[in-house]
């Protein structure tokens, strides 16, 4: 595909293409130097850090560190690593990614093909949702969670999660839903289906891009929430980044930055192999995010 | 326009009412109503909530006995970490949204010369947005660390007179944050624009070419006043994300050297969990609320206004 900015580019100098290959791989350089030094230096024995260089690879490599970090690194009061807490987040995960989905698929079919008067109003107040700062529910949601016995727990997070995502999975499949042909439904409609048979037979085989969209948008925020999960856990409950931030910034004892860097890729790996694996949808939904309408 | 089937299920229903087609008829308000009442509850209510306790006297539970009227607002102003944090997030945000948008728009307009390996280019730009802000704090907190990063590993190759201790330092500590933050934001918003480049027509670059412009000219006359919208976005995005910054912050100084690098998500918490000035806290949450409306609110009311 040619398009018009890329025409412009043919006409510029030999001298200008190798400065702009220069800039992007300078740029190149950047984005990855963190993940460089993170991924060498976990593999490095601690007194090689301290006394060697932070960019240079390891001398004497060692899986030491990432094993301490999964199962015996020191996280508040216990040695257990961050094993558990990595479960208490896909526990987490998986069901407030469902929930909301699933509820965010109901909204857009209803705000986009059974319209009533007011429609707009009330996705207007979802959307409004998505942007909210977070700090202002903190202490009515701690409330509320107390209320129903679920502080502290994981359901208690799914909840909290699987509420406020609801604007933007209802954001994604409304937009979605709305260039999906009404012609359809009617005819459908006039066979006698139903409600739900409609959804089911008619919008869900053709949803599948946005499932795909919404859900690693979904995945991706939840599993890098540090607010909610740092102000609603307690010690059985508390997800892998509260774990992660708690591990490194201990007060007590040495600092192991080899397995303080271990865990952080462990962390991140869940949402990268996301990111690897289908980095299209994932860049749709951060600019289905992004730009409204 | 064409009447909608949403429009005349309704009307056949009414003319011969039978419980089955009243329970169709109300089955669509049915489903949604439970995710909209959550959403009154949890975001609408809950914002009048801690509107209400930010007039209260509470301190580490909500106390809605005494009422303070404006007292909590006039300490917070009144509060140097308060207004630390207010001074923190103005050089963050400007800083933040600024460079992210040029170096944006530099990598777009960069990637679009038809650039050999763009395809590993972007996603290579891109990924640090898949990564949690504390995964990135830890990663910049030790390569920034004097101790045994950046600084160290320049003294270990020989340059010994190198010094980079920002992290450390009061004064610049807040810029170690905006670093991150930037590299962590940066490759979305090259997306953003690389996205409206592409939908630059044709047809307007042709002829701007025929006419003899150069390829500096096309860009700053034409192209880039046609990135308008994608600017606005961006603007709205980036604020937003600013204003919210909290994540990052406490995994990287956790406010430190001392309140250096407070931001007003931070105040939020620390004053509410940690100092039980409950009252104060949800007096600054309103703050950043107000900010963070005064932004979207007439950004969604114009992009909902388009459409119709």
């Amino acid at each position: 595909m040619s398009t018009a900015s890329q025409d412009v580019a043919t006409r510029n100098g030999v001298f200008a293409r190798a400065a702009i290959y220069a800039i992007l791989i300078l740029f190149a350089v950047y984005y990855l130097l963190p993940l460089y030094v993170m991924l060498a230096n976990s593999l490095k024995p601690l007194d090689e850090i301290r006394q060697g260089n932070m960019l240079a690879l390891p001398h004497q490599w060692t899986i030491a560190p990432w094993l301490s970090a999964w199962s015996t690194a020191q996280i508040g009061v216990s040695p257990t690593g961050l094993k558990p807490y990595f479960l208490n987040s896909v526990m987490m995960v998986v069901p407030a990614v469902a929930i909301s989905t699933i509820l965010g698929a109901l909204n857009g079919y209803v705000l986009t093909k059974w319209r009533f008067r007011g429609d707009t109003i009330v996705f207007g107040m979802m959307l409004l949702a998505c942007f909210i700062p977070f700090q202002i529910v903190l202490i009515p949601s701690a409330r509320i969670l107390g209320l129903l016995h679920l502080a502290g727990t994981v359901p208690g997070l799914i909840l909290i999660h699987a509420i406020y995502g609801l604007g933007f999975t209802t954001l994604f499949f409304r937009n979605y839903y709305e260039a999906f042909p009404t012609e359809l439904i009617r005819a459908a409609q006039i066979d006698g289906a139903s409600f739900f048979q409609i959804f089911r037979r008619i919008l869900l085989p053709s949803s599948g891009p946005i499932i795909v969209v919404t859900v690693i948008w979904q995945f991706t925020n939840i599993w890098n929430d540090f607010l909610f999960g740092s102000s609603f856990s307690s010690v059985d409950s508390i997800p892998l980044t509260v774990a992660l931030n708690n591990l490194v910034n201990s007060s007590t004892g040495v600092k192991e930055y080899n397995v303080h860097f271990a865990g952080a890729i462990l962390a991140a790996l869940p949402t990268l192999i996301v990111y690897i694996v289908s980095g299209r949808y994932f860049v749709r939904g951060l600019m289905a995010g992004a730009v409204k309408g | 326009m064409t009447q909608t089937q949403a429009e005349i299920a309704p009307a056949l229903a009414r003319t011969r009412r039978a419980p089955r087609e009243t329970l169709q008829e109300l089955l669509p308000k049915i489903v949604l109503a439970p995710s909209f009442a959550l959403i009154l509850v949890f975001v609408y209510g809950f914002i009048v909530f801690t509107g209400f306790l930010s007039f209260s006297g509470s301190k580490l539970l909500p106390d809605f006995s005494t009422w303070v009227g404006f007292d909590n607002y006039v300490r917070l102003f009144r509060h140097p970490n308060w207004i630390v944090s207010l001074k923190n997030l103005a050089i963050f945000s400007v800083l933040y949204i600024v460079i992210c948008s040029v170096i944006g728009l530099a990598l777009a307009i960069f990637l679009d010369q038809k650039i050999r390996g763009e395809g590993l280019l972007r996603p290579i730009y891109l990924y640090p947005m898949a990564l949690s802000f504390i995964v990135t704090g830890v990663a910049w907190k030790w390569f920034l660390d004097p101790g045994i990063g950046l600084e160290h590993a320049m003294h270990e190759l020989g340059w010994d007179s190198f010094s980079f201790r920002w992290i450390k330092q009061g004064d610049m500590a807040i810029y170690t944050i905006v670093i991150a933050a930037i590299w962590q934001s940066s490759g979305f918003v090259m997306a953003m624009f690389l996205a409206g480049l592409r939908g630059v027509d044709n047809e307007i670059i042709k002829a701007a070419q025929i006419d003899g412009a150069s390829t500096l000219t096309i860009y700053r006359r034409i192209i880039i006043p046609l990135m308008r919208p994608v600017f606005l976005s961006a603007f709205v995005v980036l604020a937003h994300l600013a204003i919210k910054s909290y994540d990052l912050v406490v995994a990287m100084t956790d406010g430190g050297p001392g309140t250096a690098t407070w931001t007003p998500a931070l105040f939020m918490t620390k004053f509410t969990f940690g100092r039980n000035e409950m009252g104060m806290g949800a007096a600054s949450a309103i703050i950043m609320l107000m900010m963070i409306f005064a932004i979207i609110v007439p950004y969604l009311y114009s992009e909902l206004g388009q459409k119709k």
